[in-house]
């Protein structure tokens, strides 16, 4: 009962027999051997797995694999090119916003399509913004000085201090 | 988790899609957004040996005004609820709802059709629909059919759609006058299901007294629960401050909340009590802007 399906993930067209049952973060992490993006809870809880889809961003482990096929697919490894990083990814990281850095590919996925929806967003846009995913190292702060940082650099603004914050 | 394995078909046609769960029979499940279906799959509290996914037939997807009322395709998303200008600008109770559901990821997939047909009363649209007195589109093979909402819920994950049927549109009385309507639930996280939650819809004559009123109530009854006495004693009424106490103690009395471990019984009918009182006054306070 399996499928013949291809996913186009950054760009790069993967083709693959899969069976309908198989999730689109396995297909990704195991099929097309991109492994940026996690698995944290497999429940649709933590957004680790969030990948856009056509531009929205997604919880990977809550859509089947078939249901991508012919679709746009973004995980983290498309972020940087050849000229260099992407701004989310100069934003966490001159923030200081990773510890572990499980959910940095999650949420800078999902920051993405936040900035994308809404350039200039006020801290609790962002708060809201990044609901859906979990981070259990770092207490938040610095996500959202990363985000607001990108917001910055991606608008040409000034830039915020990148200076560690004690709250 | 992986789900027993199924067979997965997504046409493009209404008619198609109608077919395919004649053909397939009692085993074949629609899949929309997926966002209550797949995680129950992969739990294997679902195991359908077919899906049939939706998502490819187009125009069930839109919010408009149309002959009087605000219809909803039963394929649209949370996500574009949200963002809705009609939405924005006369139904407000939608965005206190869709900002309470989940995050936004899963409102980038998950659809009202989908919200209604999974037949919970611990989603939040059931009683959004009920304050607002919906009706529900249904078609199956024979065509379509009109089900309202106090019909529509029928146990635990059984609603008024047949099988063979698909949800195909919800339709709204659309906000005329001095119209007003709010949503809120008490939820321990960003994301959770409601502890308690209460929908309400207020409709005032210029004198301010309240010629329709809707109360719908989330997770604190088996099925989700019109507020039935507390509606009776807003109609009519001139809206005073012992009226809506009154109304928001019936709610507290009305619904049959059971403990577990969002809070003890008590603690339930006491939310109730309060959020009732709170968004009949935001319904109003709406209503005369
Ligand atoms: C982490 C998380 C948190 C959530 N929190 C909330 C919350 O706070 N409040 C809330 O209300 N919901 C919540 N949900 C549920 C979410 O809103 C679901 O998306 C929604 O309940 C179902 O919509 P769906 O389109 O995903 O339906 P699906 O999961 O695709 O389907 C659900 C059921 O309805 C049937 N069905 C779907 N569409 C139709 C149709 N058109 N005709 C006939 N049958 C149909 C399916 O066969 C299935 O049985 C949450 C989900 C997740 C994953
Ligand atoms: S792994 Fe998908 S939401 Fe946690
Ligand atoms: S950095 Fe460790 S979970 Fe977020």
């Amino acid at each position: 009962m399996t499928k013949k399906i291809t996913l186009k993930i950054n760009g790069a067209e993967h083709t693959m027999e899969v069976e309908p049952r198989m999730l689109l973060i396995h297909a990704i992490r195991e099929n097309a051997s991109l492994t940026g993006s996690h698995i944290g809870c497999d429940t649709s809880s933590c957004g680790a797995c969030t990948v856009l889809i056509d531009g929205k961003s997604a919880k990977s482990c809550t859509i089947l694999a078939v249901q991508a096929q012919g679709k746009e697919i973004a995980t983290v490894e498309g972020l940087a090119t050849a000229e260099g990083l992407h701004p989310i990814q100069e934003g966490f990281h001159l923030n200081h916003a990773l510890h572990c850095g499980f959910c940095t590919p999650g949420l800078m996925m999902r920051a993405v399509e936040l900035l994308e929806k809404n350039p200039n967003p006020t801290e609790d846009e962002i708060r809201w913004g990044i609901s859906g995913n979990l981070c259990r190292c770092t207490g938040y702060n610095n996500i959202v000085s990363a985000i607001q940082w990108t917001s910055a650099k991606m608008q040409g603004k000034e830039l915020p201090s990148t200076e560690p914050k004690f709250v | 988790m992986i789900a027993e394995n199924f067979n997965y078909d997504a046409p493009t046609s209404l008619d198609e899609a109608i077919a395919l769960l004649h053909e397939y029979g009692d085993d074949a499940k629609i899949l929309a957004g997926g966002h209550s279906l797949i995680p129950m799959m992969k739990l294997r509290f679902a195991s359908p040996t077919h899906l049939i996914d939706i998502n490819n037939i187009p125009g069930l997807s839109y919010v408009k005004e149309e002959d009087g009322y605000l219809k909803i395709g039963a394929m649209t998303k949370e996500v574009e609820v949200e963002e809705s200008e009609i939405i924005h600008a006369k139904y407000q109770i939608f965005m206190d709802a869709t900002k309470l559901i989940a995050d936004p990821q899963v409102r980038n997939f998950g659809t009202l059709g989908g919200n209604l047909a999974h037949g919970d009363a611990a989603n939040d649209h059931p009683a959004v629909m009920i304050a607002l007195g919906a009706d529900v589109e249904i078609t199956g093979k024979d065509g379509k059919r009109t089900v309202g909402i106090d019909d529509f819920f029928q146990g635990f994950y059984t609603t008024a759609v047949e099988h063979g049927e698909v949800l195909t549109e919800i339709r709204i009385p659309a906000a005329s006058g001095n119209y007003g309507s709010a949503y809120h639930k008490a939820e321990r996280k960003v994301g959770d299901y409601a502890t308690a939650g209460v929908a309400a819809m207020i409709q005032m004559d210029d004198q301010g007294r309240c010629t329709k009123a809707g109360i719908g109530l989330t997770n604190v009854s088996p099925l989700p629960l019109r507020a039935s006495r507390s509606e009776e004693v807003l109609i009519g009424s001139d809206l005073s401050e012992a009226v809506i106490a009154q109304a928001a103690q019936y709610a507290s009395e009305d619904c049959s909340p059971s403990e577990d471990l969002r809070g003890n019984v008590e603690y339930k009918r006491h939310l109730v009590s309060v959020i009732t009182k709170r968004m009949i006054n935001k319904a109003i306070s709406r209503a005369k802007k």
